[in-house]
């Protein structure tokens, strides 16, 4: 079953990564921009990175035909400097023209401070009036309930906001409604220890259902793996589900949401047909002769 | 999407449900085998483990919701918004 895989950040994986996500359906996956594993010191060091994720990733991808997309923002974690936040956005503006960027993303909040939240408010003005789809992070363990409720207050305080054209990611099973009921795509992240697993994310599906939700491994600097979504194929397959809903949730949904970019490029027809037969062998229908 | 039957359910996660049991009461008597335990009997993530299993015990549905929020900040509805520029 081909896959797509809408948050993985790439940059941290090595390139045999990619060639197992392959192997495993992967046909598109999208990287957020995020924080680098230390707190950058200048804009510039930005400018390297968004360089980084519209032209060294989707060549790496296109080696083993996955299409890669990419978003650009600061994200929360350095948000918190907000001298830095507010230069980084300047220059944002420079890469939205690039073939592979989706939107503004994945800004959000990390321990819900009023530095995180205003240079969160700034990136969904930067991208209300450039007309960017916006990816959410939403805080992790503790902080999530109370960060997705102030994200929400945010979006839905701005008229600007198109909650259609708005992914809230790393939902769980206490903040997916907030995000559902509200008319906000969400997005579960499969990852050990500190988010969702495999099993949970099915029961999460089963209990609201697969309209605008779907699923990605988030793969990154910790302790992740980059075919977790081909994992909760496995486990929808293992409960019974129908293929078309399987399919909704790791291909179509993250599809249709991506398809809104003002920069979207259709793909060639081959790439998105399902793949639901079985190439016929070069043999059937011929006689076998056994010769002694 | 139809869930499995209840008793298919506990077929296929009964072994995984004993396993992460085990590894829960695993860690309560690691904590409990180390020194100064009792002084721990307030500590408030011991009060949340506590208040978490009392809610598997609760056969009312929503456990897992209801643990998140257990292991979550209070939201604050007063807060100060940042206004649109």
């Amino acid at each position: 079953m081909y896959y797509i895989d809408p948050h993985i950040h790439m940059i941290s994986r090595v390139t045999d990564d990619y060639q197992r996500m392959a192997q495993c359906g992967c046909v598109a996956l999208s990287e957020p921009a995020f924080w680098a594993g230390f707190d950058r010191g200048s804009a510039e060091g930005f400018r390297d990175y968004f360089r980084h994720l519209t032209e060294v990733e989707p060549k790496r991808a296109a080696q083993f035909h996955i299409r890669h997309y990419s978003w650009l923002c600061i994200n929360a974690k350095e948000a918190e400097n907000v001298k830095l936040s507010r230069e980084v956005i300047a220059i944002i503006p420079e890469y939205l023209n690039k073939p592979n960027v989706l939107g503004i993303g994945e800004i959000g909040l990390n321990k819900n401070t009023r530095n995180e939240a205003i240079i969160f408010q700034e990136h969904v003005d930067l991208a209300t009036k450039t007309n960017e789809l916006m990816l959410i992070h939403t805080p992790h363990l503790e902080d999530k309930y109370k960060g997705t409720r102030m994200i929400i207050d945010m979006l839905k305080g701005d008229r600007r906001v198109n909650p259609e054209r708005v992914l809230i990611d790393h939902v769980e099973e206490h903040t997916v409604r907030l995000a559902l009921d509200n008319g906000f795509w969400c997005g579960m992240t499969l990852y050990p220890i500190t988010k969702c697993t495999v099993e949970r994310a099915v029961d999460i599906l089963e209990m609201v259902g697969t309209d605008k939700i779907m699923a990605n491994s988030a793969g990154d600097w910790g302790k992740s793996n980059p075919l977790a979504v081909p994992e909760l194929i496995q486990e929808m397959k293992r409960r019974g589900h129908a293929e078309s809903e399987i399919r909704k949730v790791v291909f179509d949904n993250p599809l249709s949401f991506f398809r809104q970019s003002a920069r979207w490029q259709e793909w060639h027809e081959e790439a998105v047909k399902p793949r639901t037969t079985i190439p016929k062998s070069s043999a059937e229908g011929r006689k076998v002769k056994v010769t002694r | 999407m139809t869930p499995l039957a209840a008793r298919q359910a506990l077929d296929s996660y009964f072994l995984e449900a004993r396993c992460k049991i085990l590894e829960v009461a695993a860690v309560l008597d690691r904590i409990d085998r180390g020194r100064d335990a009792a002084a721990l009997a307030e500590d408030s993530r011991m009060k949340q483990l506590r208040q978490a299993l009392e809610i598997l015990h609760d056969e009312s549905g929503g456990r897992a919701e209801r643990i998140q929020r257990v292991f979550s900040l209070e939201y604050e509805p007063a807060w100060e918004r940042p206004e649109p520029r």
